[in-house]
């Protein structure tokens, strides 16, 4: 069950990670600005945000696939396991990625070399990796496709990526982010691009393996279904910094930053009947012209002056529970009127 | 669970898969016939005629059709059935090598732009654009008249340093969109180092337009060398080449009066181009693998 691994020892330790990119006009982008968070083994943690809150840019730069020469991490510890990631040199950062951290991506067809039949894909990272031979590689291929829960496997890893379906290839893709049992999985939205029933398999698949080899996955979504479904802890992520951090459970059950309310206010409600969807007005600032203050005071219904002079810190609160807002300072308030409404709904 | 894959079609290799489809493409197959049809004369020449292509015979000049020369001879007495047979040695081997020297020359910088980017980029792109902003006909006629005494590999070296930034420019922009592909993303989150990508992503995606544009190539190499031939720049006499018989209708003798000295080869030249091309266009389908037909 969720929390069991709660006491477990710390895998990934990021420490004020800053990401900066450099865009065309020389203005600096801060598409990750200060960024802490531990994974701890066995535990499913979720980066939830809307687009361009830095969420994929945190876990490119885990994997330091940081688009050079314009982006940079400027600043910040990345450590796996003790070892710290930033001071490794590119040789030996390939031996990390796909060994130690795989990574699943959004869209599982694109993801895959159109020119190269499914085993060869997955023998790759073993080849390099473990050093497997062609043949013994090609056989653990197999096992893994039927780990991932693919019939007829045999007859899977001589196919090409465009024969087979969506859900499919994204079990092949796990498979192949699998192959060397890391320790960390990254999966960037792996749900987006699939149909809901197949979503759901695709979830409890990933679950299911990252329980057998007890290893850490972080999910990058901006779908709090999936987030509800699969993940232990949360972090949801704004304007490149993580605004609310809990355990899945006290974050739908307590949200506290204005913006994950209205988040959770916006996901429609199959028992409330409604006209219109909630929505948070305004979109995203810029990450190369952020407000000096909160980053989400423009669009925030519960802003005070004090709100657009100093950015928050992250307050931690009762149950691990840590928000950046200034409204928690001291005490514990609850700024919106309306998730009282609906909680007591 | 999923529903079986639509088409559960046995394995094979990409290259069974692309010579089955190759097969299936007729102008493709007309094509290669055609291409072996005239590589088969160049491989034989000796044996299909008993001429020296280069033997000149003052009193036998431009000789009509006639048992013992089958297309007459030329204005210096050598007999052009057999500066056909032989010529065709030397053109085909013009077009293949410095296709293949322009091929790899746009194949490695192509890649290291397209993949690096950046300063890597800028310099070969610049080294490009300076051999670009050269009038290439005149540029290739300095060169020729510098050097003189020009030979055949001389010849193909003077093709490829004034043709490679064309095909470095194609196939840089086909790296570049590839190396946006999220493939190429998960093959370095897997662990690939740059030349792994390089060799095992990047090249194999790129096999249709390598092999497109390394037939055009052949094609515009050939006709390149008729048409140097044609102005005096291409390959001297006596060594026949298809291109300096065409030069020999420069006459307006010849042009009228003897059209088997000239038609052969000009036909041979037009045979050969189209049929390159459409082998190129067969390949090119064949190495798709979405391909279905």
């Amino acid at each position: 069950m969720r929390g069991v691994y709660m006491k477990n020892e710390p895998l990934l330790e990021v420490n004020g990670l800053k990401t900066y990119i450099t865009l065309e006009n020389k203005k600096q982008a801060k598409a990750v600005d200060g960024v802490d968070f531990v994974i701890h083994k066995g535990e499913t943690t979720a980066l939830v945000g809307e687009s361009g809150s830095g969420k994929s840019m945190t876990s490119m730069s885990i994997m330091r696939l940081i688009p050079e020469p314009s982006g940079k991490i400027v600043e910040g510890s990345i450590k796996l396991e003790g070892k710290e990631l930033l001071k490794l040199s590119e040789k030996q950062m390939e031996k990390v990625r796909g060994n130690e951290i795989g990574m699943i991506f959004q869209d599982p067809h694109s993801s895959l070399n159109p020119v190269f039949t499914i085993g060869m894909q997955i023998a790759e990272p073993l080849r390099k990796h473990k050093k497997m031979k062609k043949k013994e590689a090609y056989k653990k291929a197999v096992e893994l496709l039927v780990m991932a829960g693919l019939p007829n496997a045999d007859q899977i890893v001589k196919m090409y990526p465009h024969q087979l379906s969506g859900g499919m290839v994204q079990r092949v893709v796990i498979a192949i982010a699998m192959s060397c049992d890391p320790k960390l999985i990254i999966a960037d939205e792996p749900t987006t691009a699939l149909d809901v029933t197949i979503q759901s398999q695709i979830l409890g698949l990933m679950t299911e393996l990252k329980d057998q080899t007890n290893s850490a996955v972080l999910m990058i979504t901006h779908d709090i279904g999936v987030v509800s479904e699969a993940a232990d802890k949360v972090m949801v992520m704004y304007g490149g910094q993580i605004v609310e951090k809990a355990s899945v459970k006290e974050l739908f059950r307590n949200p506290k930053h204005p913006y994950t309310i209205g988040l959770l206010a916006s996901v429609p409600r199959i028992e409330v009947e409604q006209e219109r969807l909630e929505s948070i007005q305004g979109t995203v600032p810029p990450s190369h012209a952020f407000p000096k203050g909160c980053r989400f005071a423009p669009r925030c219904k519960h802003a005070i002056e004090a709100c657009t002079k100093t950015v928050p810190e992250l307050i931690e609160s009762s149950n691990d529970h840590e928000v950046r807002c200034i409204l928690y300072r001291g005490e514990e308030t609850r700024p919106c009127d309306n998730h009282e409404q609906r909680n007591t709904n | 669970m999923e529903h079986a894959p639509y088409k559960m079609q046995k394995g094979h290799s990409l290259l069974t898969l692309a010579t089955k489809r190759f097969l299936k493409n007729k102008l493709a197959l007309i094509g290669i016939i055609i291409l072996v049809f005239f590589t088969f004369i160049a491989i034989f020449a000796p044996f299909l005629t008993t001429h020296d292509p280069t033997k000149h015979d003052l009193l036998n000049v431009m000789a009509r059709p006639n048992a013992e020369n089958w297309l007459g001879t030329d204005s210096s007495g050598r007999d052009n059935f057999a500066r056909f047979v032989y010529g065709s040695r030397v053109t085909l081997l013009i077009g293949f090598l410095s296709m293949f020297c322009v091929i790899i020359v746009g194949v490695i910088l192509g890649s290291l732009a397209g993949y690096y980017g950046g300063l890597v980029d800028g310099i070969i792109m610049r080294a490009a654009d300076i051999v670009l902003t050269l009038p290439f006909l005149l540029f290739v006629l300095t060169i020729i008249a510098i050097i003189q005494n020009i030979t055949i590999p001389l010849f193909v070296l003077v093709i490829a340093a004034t043709n490679w930034p064309n095909t470095t420019r194609i196939l840089r922009g086909t790296f570049l969109s590839l190396r946006e592909m999220d493939f190429i993303l998960s093959a370095r989150s897997a662990g690939c180092s740059d030349w792994r990508i390089i060799t095992k992503h990047f090249l194999p995606n790129a096999v249709g337009p390598i092999i497109v544009n390394a037939t055009i190539l052949m094609a515009s190499m050939i006709i390149l060398e008729s048409a140097l031939s044609f102005v005096g720049f291409g390959i001297p006499q006596p060594t026949p080449t298809w291109g300096n018989m065409v030069n020999e209708a420069r006459s307006m003798r010849v042009l009228t009066g003897a059209p088997e000295a000239w038609v052969p080869p000009g036909l041979a030249i037009l045979l050969t181009v189209l049929a390159i091309n459409f082998i190129g266009d067969g390949l090119r389908d064949a190495f798709d693998p979405k391909s279905n037909k």
